[in-house]
């Protein structure tokens, strides 16, 4: 069962472009990404994509469809109706380099930021000492296969080109969370995270935990536990009096 | 405002460079419904609790007191449920001075925060549609810092809790005073109550608080296993955020019915 769908995909590159319409065979279980795909192969053999996987591991294939930030590979074409139009355009947070492709370089540079893992003292008898339960809270944050599409989301810099210099986006600032929980990390990077990673800038209002294709919680798992994390380290007195005068236990 | 303006650019997902599309926003779904929804529900309770918590009448039918004016620390106060404080003048209701609590708690909490930055200043309205405004600096200054208060309202509003408790206990008794008699009210302010504990117990400051903070959950077993159990009812903040906040509302009119005469309360025994 195959019939003709109806899309518009945005071509051209930072110089300028324009949506255009294209009538292409769709078959029975195809996602967006063959239809793209037989464009290309049929009608626009120039057309500008970005995929490897085919089966959302790599992250590659990020876009949005009808608005709506997804990957192209994970989107099937029986979410549409036959006679509906599906719009296809490149992620709109970041630089066009052309059709579908996006330079998506602002998140290599925020991930460099990030001072890496860096262990603390061993213990008295020389050993490391963690347990799975230890380290599980942060197993759900290395689901991410990096496509993106949180940082795409995002408004903070979606909506403000400005604020990218002073915002690290919910990817990365979750990479700070994984490594703030880390039972072995000996960096304290609750100040970092606010004032050079940007995290008072997240209103917590959650597109990012939205259209992450791992389902990955990253406002409520991630983003606002570091945020209560840089509370006690910046803005609530009694956490910082009990950690001054030994009260609280660091860990 | 004391930065220079950035360039002028229609506001939304537009910068050099980036793909040239007009449009604010290229979804076809109803995505204004849920803000929509959000400001329609949120004006109509403040609208109630506004009338309501300056009423300054029919919020006390023994042995019930509604939420709103519970605890009630004046002299002015109807019925007896707590330790009169102090002498208000008497145009000013009882309602007022302990308000703030359970608003504070509700402004600054996380799940309310996405729910008015999204429905009321629209930033963003939904995902993927653009803000309407120019500039954006999130949390990270006057007076939207003040959202770090939050846990010090937790607390506030645990104490609160306590109370609101304490009334339901009280609706154990009958006009007269007498215990061990129940009637549809009591269990009125008992499902508040509880609703308004799982609410608070859902709270992220109370999962940072009671485990969150830590990094070595074995070596704090009891405070892993209690993280989990608030982690689990965390994950249904929002919808305990909007049953309590609906629950306090319509307690509020079950009391005032019954101090109205609108309605007798059925007593069990
Ligand atoms: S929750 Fe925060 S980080 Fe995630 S999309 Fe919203 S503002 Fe950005
Ligand atoms: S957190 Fe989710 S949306 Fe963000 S980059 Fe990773 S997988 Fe993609
Ligand atoms: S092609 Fe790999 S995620 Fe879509
Ligand atoms: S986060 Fe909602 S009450 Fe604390």
């Amino acid at each position: 069962m195959s019939y003709d769908a109806r899309l518009r995909v945005w071509r051209g590159d930072a110089s300028g472009g324009d949506l255009q319409d294209f009538t292409v065979q769709v078959n029975e279980g195809e996602v967006v990404l063959d239809i793209i795909h037989r464009l290309q192969a049929t009608q626009t053999p120039d057309l500008a994509v970005r995929w490897n996987c085919k089966a959302g591991k790599c992250g590659s294939c990020s876009a949005e469809i009808n608005g709506r930030p997804r990957l192209m590979c994970l989107t099937r074409m029986g979410t549409f109706g036959e006679e509906e139009v599906v719009t296809v355009t490149p992620m709109r947070a970041f630089p066009v380099i052309r059709d579908l492709v996006t330079d998506v370089s602002f998140n290599y540079e925020k991930a460099a930021q990030i001072p890496p893992f860096t262990p603390r003292q061993r213990d008295a008898d020389g050993n490391h000492r963690m347990q799975q339960v230890d380290v599980e809270r942060s197993q759900e944050f290395r689901k991410c296969i990096e496509c993106f599409l949180c940082q795409d989301t995002c408004h903070v810099v979606r909506d403000h080109e400005e604020n990218k210099p002073a915002f690290a986006g919910p990817r990365f600032l979750m990479r700070i969370a994984e490594l703030e929980m880390h039972p072995l990390d000996g960096v304290d990077r609750r100040r970092l995270a606010q004032d050079h990673f940007g995290l008072g800038m997240c209103n917590i209002t959650k597109c990012c935990s939205e259209v992450c294709p791992e389902g990955i919680h990253i406002t409520d798992n991630a983003l606002i536990p570091l945020k209560e994390r840089v509370v006690d380290r910046k803005y609530d007195p009694l956490t910082w009096l009990g950690s001054k005068i030994g009260l609280r236990p660091k860990d | 405002m004391t930065t220079t303006l950035p360039p002028r650019r229609p506001p939304g997902p537009h910068a050099p460079g980036r793909a040239t599309i007009a449009a604010r926003t290229l979804r076809t779904d109803r995505w204004w419904l849920q803000p929509a929804i959000t400001v329609a529900v949120l004006v109509a309770f403040i609208a109630y609790s506004t009338v309501r918590a300056f009423e300054n009448a029919h919020y006390f039918a023994e042995p019930y007191i509604s939420p709103f004016y519970s605890p009630c620390i004046t002299t002015a106060c109807e019925g007896s449920s707590f330790p009169e404080l102090f002498t208000g003048p008497s145009w000013i209701s009882p309602a007022l001075y302990i308000l703030v609590v359970p608003l504070g708690f509700r402004l600054t909490c996380y799940y309310y925060r996405k729910a008015y930055y999204r429905s009321f200043w629209m930033s963003p309205p939904a995902c993927a549609v653009a803000e309407p405004h120019r500039t954006y600096t999130g949390e990270t200054r006057f007076p939207l810092l003040f959202q770090n208060v939050h846990r010090y309202f937790f607390y506030l509003g645990l104490l609160f809790n306590a109370v609101l408790t304490y009334d339901a206990v009280l609706a154990f008794r009958d006009e007269r005073g007498e215990w061990f008699h129940m009637g549809l009210g009591t269990l009125v302010l008992l499902t508040n109550a509880a609703l308004l504990w799982l609410y608070s117990l859902s709270c992220h400051s109370c999962r940072h608080i009671v485990g969150g903070r830590l990094n070595h959950f074995s070596r704090h077993p009891v405070r892993y296993r209690l993280w989990g159990w608030v982690s689990a009812l965390n994950g249904r903040h929002m919808q305990l955020a909007w049953v309590s906040l609906v629950g306090v509302a319509l307690t509020d009119l079950y009391v005032r019915m019954l101090a109205t005469g609108a309605f007798d309360d059925p007593r069990f025994f």
